[in-house]
């Protein structure tokens, strides 16, 4: 059985649905409406061991409503999409809006802001990914299970195999004019080998790793045998992982991790960290914070990008902002409350859920790649920890004290030496910025937030004691 | 149940809901689900409806409702699951739902399974209350954000914010077995949080405190759990960490306060102890029933029944009542947690720990309320006995890779140890540390043990629920203390 997918018919019936709940919002007395309608269904199929796991098949849609009276705001979301339905939920969320204070900042963007028909097109759903049942779903799983298992045999056992799919539409509408929505297919296959560590008898460990691959597009994919045995030769590398000695050195970041300190750069680089007074870049707009060879743009109009989105949260033209531009930090992203509390425009950066207040969000939040290769990255680095797994969550954006949990390689001489793990590295994460040293050219965009390789020149690790 | 809503809280699949689901309906249900070959199937009808209040810069910023309802229908061959849902309760679309998930089985032997006689699960009830929140007028609870935000702001000149947040939720759920058990539960959820910054000369710090679980507004009665009481510690928290140094680098001793460092007892041995990793074999604990896995003063219990508690369940979500299971004792382990599955695969009773978000997922072997049990050092002792080390009070969350036991978790508040004496707090800082390894560390055991005050959320596979977590005050030997010290 295969999904009917998400035809144009969909979202149009979505914009429709939304359309109708500003105009019964209006009708129960709001001053303003928006209301975002989502429809998503997901196919999940895993395998273990090259049995069947879990298939998991399901659809479902669900409706935010924010309502302004005057200044005053609630929001309310429901899955009972029925007209009668709606209207109660409408007269509610009125009431509700009418218990909290106003708020000026709160009110609708200018209509002249929102972005105008024909939105632009990004390409981003394919049909294929639509066609996929759950029969293929398992045996592409059962392929990549088998490849890594059969890559090495000290591959033991098996955390599984996970071939899924979501398909989505969101129809958004507002009181100032705006209707509009899309479509998008995500497809993505994760494998995860297990190893049987037995380095030290007396204390036997049991090694995970995984690799993954995943598009929009059906044939973007990597083929699932590649996958496997990528995911068997990262797993099979952490055999005898032990703690490094506690030392500043140098630590280089697989583009797996990479991305998440990039992702740490937007939660200090947006509005509304800026007027929470909850970011330690404040007042550093236009100065350097990070080395010159330091530049990260959030594109949400990259075609068929993971990230990509025709317009924002609050209905505005979505658009290509540079968060940092060789080391100086640009204006930081807003949506249009944000903007307001700070003085300023939006940059077309709002998120939304179905539940809440819009709020800055990325969409394709990437470093930008370097001329070197990593093996010259590598080669260059005397000593220090190549990072391909963090844990935690130690950062204080308040004051930009970082500090995580690591595993990964000891470089010595240029190469990767031993595997490494119960370490963690610390810095203030405005000197990890500055201290970026090196910056490699292998960036993909297999994640919304990506980066390529890049080097720390120092950091503490803490490990074992001299 | 003695609990009753008025309508507009009542879950429509409830006896006299628009779309009540009795044992006959939901019998012919788990008929279509087995269809297909299946040889277990559950239904799980579930109705929440949540509400959220936020105060930021002194204003009522935010009021959110919202209802969610829907149907989960699991079927199971083997150690394989099928899994749909649907949020519409029309007849058609819980049949189709049914029989997704009944696909699993294709393909297999076709021994077709009947549905067993309906008879209710019997629970006790940890979570009674008169009145649920949601019923209270909006206003009382705008009151206690106002409160709690002009404590923290009273509390020193230099709070510059202060976001004060109050969410509530009714979940009742409605679950019905294959092989015949018929369970009904409404759980309440509580959480409230205050979250400050201080500033003074160019420095900003953050400081946070709260609080809830399974109660109604009668939480917030004690004097140390008021609005007002979470606001004053959100802002000692923050003006206290203004001073903070860095923290130093490497292994050495720690000491954990009583209550939420039970966060480490959830990420060093909980997770590792959820009966399906060790069924697959994929967690370091796999094969250790009855051997020493922690120091002798080591108990630790997995405990569903506490009243009020925010891990309280009064049924798991596969039908089965809430226990106190032992996990350790006196350093060995002797039981894991269990779901339908892991139960089934050892040969021994669930142990009520089968849990899910919601109907969208499939239940998963959880914790619920974590303790290390209080040993007989007095804490003062505990301090003075190091002499150089970490004091840690709070913590931002913690992580673990069940595989190879590596854990961390993060300090939001601590301090530096000298001669027996807290001294500078440190600023934040992670400890890593390997399950087994620390918990033989322990080497001293409070007789002081408190159980956090209900802020814990645990996510597992994507999956988040409300858990708890206590210890006494606990001395361990070494640990990495992950500052820039070196």
């Amino acid at each position: 059985m295969s999904g009917a997918g998400v035809t144009e018919a969909t979202v149009k019936e979505l914009c429709d649905v939304a359309a109708l709940a500003v105009e019964l919002a209006k009708k129960a007395g709001a001053d303003a409406a928006e209301v975002l309608v989502r429809d998503g269904s997901e196919l999940t199929a895993k395998v273990r061991l090259g049995e069947p796991e879990l298939v998991q098949e399901a659809g479902s849609r669900a409706l935010g409503l924010r309502v302004l009276k005057g200044a005053r705001r609630a929001t309310t979301y429901t899955s009972d999409l029925r007209r009668g339905s709606l209207e109660a939920l409408c007269a509610e969320t009125v009431a509700l809006a009418e218990l909290a204070e106003p708020d000026e900042f709160a009110l609708p963007p200018d209509p002249a802001l929102l972005a105008k028909p024909p939105l632009v097109e990004l390409d981003l759903y394919d049909p294929a990914v639509a066609e996929v049942d759950a029969a293929w779903a398992l045996r592409e799983a059962k392929t990549g299970e088998a490849a890594a298992r059969r890559h090495d045999k000290r591959v033991t056992n098996s955390d599984g195999a996970t071939w899924s799919r979501v398909l989505g539409a969101t129809g958004f509408a507002t009181s100032g004019g705006f209707v509009g929505g899309y479509r998008g297919s995500y497809c993505s296959l994760v494998v995860e080998p297990l190893c049987d560590d037995t380095t030290d008898p007396d204390n036997p460990k049991k090694r995970n790793g995984y690799w993954w691959t995943a598009s929009r597009f059906l044939a973007q994919l990597d083929v699932a045998e590649a996958v496997g045995i990528e995911a068997a030769r990262r797993t099979v590398a952490t055999l005898g992982s032990r703690k490094a000695d506690t030392q500043e050195c140098a630590i280089v970041f697989d583009p797996e991790v990479g991305r998440s300190i990039v992702g740490t750069v937007f939660s200090v680089a947006n509005g509304s960290s800026f007027w929470r007074k909850s970011s330690y870049l404040i007042g550093k707009e236009g100065q350097e914070v990070a080395s010159k060879l330091v530049t990260i743009v959030d594109d949400p109009l990259i075609p068929r990008a993971p990230g990509s989105r025709p317009f924002d949260g609050d209905g505005l033209p979505t658009r290509k902002n540079v968060v940092v531009d060789r080391g100086v930090l640009g204006p930081v992203l807003c949506d249009v409350y944000a903007g307001r509390k700070l003085g300023r425009g939006s940059t077309g950066s709002a998120g939304r859920g179905i539940g809440g207040n819009p709020g800055p969000t990325t969409s394709n939040l990437i470093m930008q790649p370097g001329t070197m290769s990593r093996d010259q990255l590598l080669r260059s680095t005397p000593k220090g920890l190549y990072v391909t797994q963090l844990m935690g969550f130690g950062f204080n954006p308040v004051t930009g004290d970082f500090s995580r949990g690591a595993q990964g390689f000891w470089i010595e001489g240029g190469e990767l030496t031993y595997p490494v793990s119960e370490v963690t590295i610390a810095a203030n994460f405005d000197q990890i910025l500055k201290r970026i040293d090196a910056v490699a050219s292998d960036l993909e965009l297999r994640s919304a937030t990506a980066a390529p390789t890049f080097r720390v020149s120092h950091m503490t690790l803490a490990g074992a004691s001299r | 149940m003695t609990t009753l809503l008025p309508a507009a809280l009542r879950a429509p699949f409830s006896a006299g809901g628009e779309s009540a689901i009795d044992a006959q309906l939901a019998s012919r249900l788990l008929g279509l689900a087995l269809e297909a070959g299946g040889d277990y199937a559950d239904l799980y009808f579930e109705f929440r409806v949540a509400a959220d209040y936020a105060l930021e810069e002194e204003q009522v910023r935010t009021l959110g409702r919202g209802i969610t309802l829907g149907l989960g229908v699991r079927v199971t061959k083997g150690d394989a699951t099928g899994y749909a849902y649907t949020e519409d309760l029309d007849w058609e679309k819980m049949a189709h739902a049914a029989r997704t998930a009944g696909q699993i089985a294709m393909g297999g032997g076709h021994k077709p399974v009947g549905v067993a006689g309906m008879a209710k699960v019997q629970a006790p009830s940890f979570y009674a209350i008169a009145t649920p929140s949601l019923l209270v007028p909006a206003t009382d609870k705008l009151a206690l954000l106002r409160a709690a935000d002009k404590a923290a702001r009273a509390y020193d000149p230099r709070i510059v914010k202060v976001q004060v947040s109050f969410a509530e939720s009714i979940k009742e759920v409605s679950l019905f077995t294959s092989d015949g058990r018929m369970a009904h539960d409404i759980q309440p959820l509580i959480r409230f949080g205050v979250a400050a910054v201080a500033e003074d000369k160019g420095k900003r710090q953050s400081g946070s405190g709260g609080g809830g679980g399974r109660y109604g507004m009668d939480y917030f009665a004690r004097a140390t759990r008021d609005a007002a009481a979470h606001g004053t510690e959100a802002a000692r928290v923050a003006i206290a960490m203004l001073d903070a140094v860095d923290a130093p680098a490497g292994e050495m001793m720690v000491v954990l306060a009583p209550g939420d460092s039970g966060i480490l007892l959830h990420e060093a041995v909980g997770h590792g102890l959820e009966a399906d990793f060790n069924r697959k074999q994929t967690s370091n604990y796999t094969g250790q029933i009855g051997k020493q896995v922690a120091s002798p003063l080591c108990t630790v219990v997995d405990d569903g029944t506490i009243a009020g508690s925010r891990g309280a369940i009064n049924v798991d979500d596969e039908g089965f009542t809430a226990r106190n299971n032992v996990l350790i004792e006196h350093g060995t382990l002797v039981g894991y947690m269990h779901d339908r599955l892991s139960a089934k695969h050892y040969g021994v009773e669930p142990s009520g720990n089968g849990r899910r978000e919601s109907f969208r997922a499939m239940p998963l072997p959880r914790m619920t309320n974590t303790s290390l049990l209080a040993g007989t050092d007095n804490p003062e002792d505990i301090v003075k006995s190091v002499k150089r080390g970490v004091y840690a009070k709070r913590f931002s969350g913690g992580q673990v890779n069940i595989s190879n036991g590596d854990f961390v978790f993060s300090l939001s508040e601590s301090y530096l140890i000298e001669d027996g004496k807290l001294t500078a707090p440190l600023k934040g800082v992670n400890l890593i540390g390997n399950g087994p390894d620390v918990l033989r560390k322990v080497d001293m055991l409070g007789s002081d043990y408190e159980m956090s005050d209900g802020i814990w959320t645990c996510g597992k596979e994507g999956q988040s629920v409300p858990v708890n977590v206590g210890t006494p005050t606990v001395r361990i030997s070494a640990i990495t203390v992950g500052g820039t010290q070196a």
